[in-house]
């Protein structure tokens, strides 16, 4: 673990440790059920946006896409009928045919990835609302996809389903980006593109598939949430998830310059987000302030950072 | 300055120097990379402060916050690296910080007053620039010649100047001579800090060597030769003369053949060229001829406008450096920091990228083997590092570049090309990169060499392409290639 991973895992266990003196409900099961759902299902969105950041880029479509695909996929299931393994199939194509469409515009027409993402997010949403005619849409009964819901809301053991799928594609991120050739490349190009394509790093493919592994997972995360929340009202579905992932990389120690972060460091700032969100609903904070509640904790911790992190290096040498 | 000490964390950076200059005298600088050439200069920039020891100006002690205090004393320093900023204009360059302003309350730009100063400045060192050129699109002899401006229009009372030579061509640097001549005649107190020691020679009135953050020694003009400077240099003796390295003994078939390429630079002009296994071609010329354009068109960097490459008799469709590298060629680029390495990742990692795949199974890096690999090269290059794991940031220039080299060798490259291989590189590694040069010619690669330094050519390379506005002028064999009918051909 590298120093900036343990900061925030002493951050986390402290802020844990905190929530649970102040309010006893917060280790009652319910509530860790839940928190670890909320960690699962952001955590994996979270590490796609990660993988992206890593090469100097953003993506911030990931809400929209997942507005977007919540509704296709209720559509598909309850209103046309089609085979649940066929429906999801189709979601994650969908997603990995947005990414692949983000990472080609960015690597091939050396367009800026904020505006390219920043796009994609306008233009799912209005897809989205457009599709659903503005309605809300659901899941209803569920009969003829049980299996799907189980899948995506279900629990194994009283572990709920979206913390353990986190927990797998975790685990398989953490082996490409710190294990694989792909991974290093990654890295490369986020410290150094010119170096990387001047030492032969294929750059335009390994940053169109960042992308297109950022549209899968938010894919997964749109079935997940789709599942769980079981209403899709497409103006305000997934709104400012891309800010959650961006903070949850940015706290876990990605630079939003390129070349740094680790999976690990992601999937614990997702965890932190959460727990400040789930320490607003217990602690009788206003519920209008949690998000100022998040920026504020994540402006100290940034602040803190850089004053004291700094110093630490020098010490080091 | 006297006595000065200054500590960075693990290495003592300079131990005790004494440094003065007279005003209308020109002092050079010189010492290997490491020396602290650098930290003395940057401590009387007022970037760095000393830990010790004391800074006298016309005998009167100052103390230095900043840059800023720096340039209101007097001191105006040229840094090695450029800089610029490359969005503003020229004029906006040389009165960065400092612009002068109309009388009134809106305190308003007088830019008429900054272009009238700044053309002054540039007329005075004859370089015909506008001052409202974005900087951006000058060459890089040209954005020098606006950090010497800057520096200049600051009416300095000592000049640094650091490596300024380095992106600049024969007959600029000939020019800029004059410059100092004329400044010196004023007055100015200059400093001079180079690795080219012929510059050291001809330009300063005294030459101060530092070895390892010390006093090394002080040559008086008149017993300032080349000798003696690497000698107080490197405390061992290296031949810095130009002795021409042996050729090479193996096959001579052509290799590597360039038809009638032209490049995006200069798409007006043809160039064809056959390099020879087991032979160093170099290719010489001014800054501006187009050496650099000509070794990334053949390499894939950039696309050719027309023309055709063929390796081994096999012609060659070239779209990214990746081909080229599949196809055997390799290009150790000029621009070390921003292209060479990635100053962030260990030494370890920059070694292996181009050849991360055959330390992998099922795409998965094996670092046992990966380590081992590095260590290797690592070794066989005398690369100095506190060890493989260390960030390729925290060393110096020219274990950068055997880092560099490094990634290269493993693939047994048929086809070599540096450029600008010892920019900025000590005495030391030099000889050990002149040396690799040899060898993988001596294995068979065919080698091209781009060089500003016209000594470096003539020794090291057995046939000498001469290049000027993206043309061959000519292409002289060893027996003629002198610098002098080098130089004849690179004006032409």
């Amino acid at each position: 673990m590298t120093r900036k991973e343990l900061a925030v895992l002493l951050l986390l266990v402290a802020l844990c440790a905190i929530v649970a003196t102040a309010s006893p409900q917060f280790l009652s099961v319910t509530n860790v059920q839940n928190v670890a759902r909320l960690v699962g299902t952001y955590g994996m969105f979270s590490i796609g946006v990660g993988i992206v950041i890593i090469t100097g880029g953003i993506d911030l479509s990931v809400g929209s896409i997942c507005a977007l695909l919540g509704v296709l996929l209720s559509m598909m299931l309850v209103e046309w009928g089609w085979p649940a393994a066929v429906a999801l199939a189709a979601v994650i194509a969908l997603g990995a045919c947005l990414g692949a469409a983000h990472g080609l515009l960015v690597a091939r027409l050396r367009l800026q990835p904020f505006i390219v993402t920043l796009c994609g997010l306008l233009l799912y949403r209005g897809a989205a609302r457009y599709i659903a005619d503005d309605s809300t849409k659901g899941f209803g009964t569920g009969r003829g996809f049980e299996w799907v819901r189980t899948l995506a809301s279900g629990s194994i053991g009283g572990v709920p389903m979206p913390f353990v799928l986190m927990c797998v594609v975790a685990g398989l991120a953490w082996v490409l980006l710190h294990r694989s050739v792909f991974g290093r490349h990654l890295f490369a190009i986020g410290h150094n593109a010119e170096a990387a394509r001047y030492s032969g790093v294929n750059t335009r493919a390994v940053i169109t598939w960042a992308y297109i592994l950022s549209g899968i997972l938010a894919a997964f995360s749109a079935i997940v949430i789709a599942f769980y929340t079981n209403s899709i009202s497409p103006a305000s579905h997934g709104n400012f998830y891309e800010l959650y992932a961006i903070a949850a990389a940015v706290v876990g120690g990605c630079s939003l310059r390129g070349g740094e972060g680790s999976v690990i460091g992601i999937v614990m700032g997702a965890a932190l987000l959460q727990v400040l969100r789930n320490l607003v609903n217990l602690l009788d904070i206003p519920g209008s302030l949690d998000f100022a509640v998040m920026g504020a904790v994540i402006l100290i911790g940034a602040t803190a950072d850089q004053l004291f992190g700094r110093r630490l290096r020098r010490d080091d040498g | 300055m006297s006595a000065v000490s200054k500590q960075f964390p693990g290495v003592t950076a300079l131990d005790g120097v004494d440094f003065h200059v007279a005003p209308g005298e020109i002092v050079g600088l010189v010492g290997e990379n490491g020396a602290g050439k650098s930290t003395l200069m940057k401590i009387l920039g007022g970037i760095h402060r000393a830990d010790s020891g004391t800074i006298a100006l016309e005998g009167v002690p100052v103390v230095m916050h900043g840059p800023a205090d720096a340039a209101r004393l007097g001191i105006g320093i040229i840094h090695q690296e450029r800089e610029v900023i490359e969005t503003l204009d020229v004029a906006g360059n040389v009165f960065l910080g400092r612009e002068p302003l109309w009388a009134g309350p809106l305190r308003l730009l007088d830019r008429r007053r900054m272009e009238a100063d700044t053309e002054r400045q540039l007329a005075r060192i004859g370089a015909p620039i506008s001052p409202r050129t974005i900087v951006r699109r000058l060459s890089p002899a040209q954005q020098q010649f606006v950090a010497i401006a800057r520096a200049l229009s600051m009416d300095a009372r000592l000049l640094v100047l650091d490596e300024p030579t380095a992106s600049l061509g024969s007959s600029e640097a000939e020019r800029l001579f004059a410059v100092l001549h004329d400044l010196r005649s004023g007055g100015t107190a200059i400093v001079y800090v180079s690795h080219r020691l012929k510059e050291i020679e001809t330009l300063a009135d005294r030459a101060v060597v530092l070895r390892d953050g010390r006093n090394a020694g002080v040559l008086q003009r008149g017993e300032i030769t080349r000798d003696r400077l690497v000698h107080l240099m490197v405390g061992r003796a290296i031949d810095a003369g130009i002795a021409r390295r042996a050729m090479g003994t193996g096959p001579r078939d052509p290799r590597l053949h360039v038809e009638r390429v032209r490049t995006r630079r200069y798409p007006l002009a043809e160039v064809s060229l056959t390099v020879n296994r087991g032979e160093v071609l170099g290719i010489a010329g001014l800054i501006g001829a187009g050496r650099s354009e000509l070794a990334e068109t053949i390499c894939g960097v950039v696309p050719a406008v027309s023309g055709r490459v063929l390796l081994d008799g096999q012609p060659l469709v070239l779209d990214s450096p990746r081909e080229a590298i599949r196809a055997g060629m390799c290009l150790i680029p000029e621009d070390r920091r921003g292209r060479g390495i990635i100053a962030a990742m260990t030494v370890r990692e920059n070694m292996t990228l181009p050849t991360l795949g055959s330390y992998a199974r099922l795409g998965l890096v094996q670092r046992a083997a990966e380590t081992s690999a590095a260590r290797d090269t690592a070794a066989a290059l005398s690369v100095k590092a506190s060890s493989v794991e260390a960030p390729v940031a925290t060393l110096s220039g020219g274990n950068q570049q055997k880092v560099v080299l490094g990634k290269w060798l493993s693939l047994e490259p048929r086809v070599m090309f540096f450029d600008e291989p010892t920019q900025g590189v000590d005495v030391g590694a030099k000889a050990e990169i002149h040396r690799l040069i040899r060898r993988l010619a001596d294995e068979g690669a065919a080698v091209v060499l781009i060089s500003s330094d016209i000594e470096e050519i003539v020794a090291e390379s057995d046939r000498v392409a001469v290049m000027h506005e993206g043309l061959i002028t000519g292409i002289l064999d060893r027996s003629l290639s002198t610098p002098e009918a080098i130089m004849q051909l690179a004006i032409a």
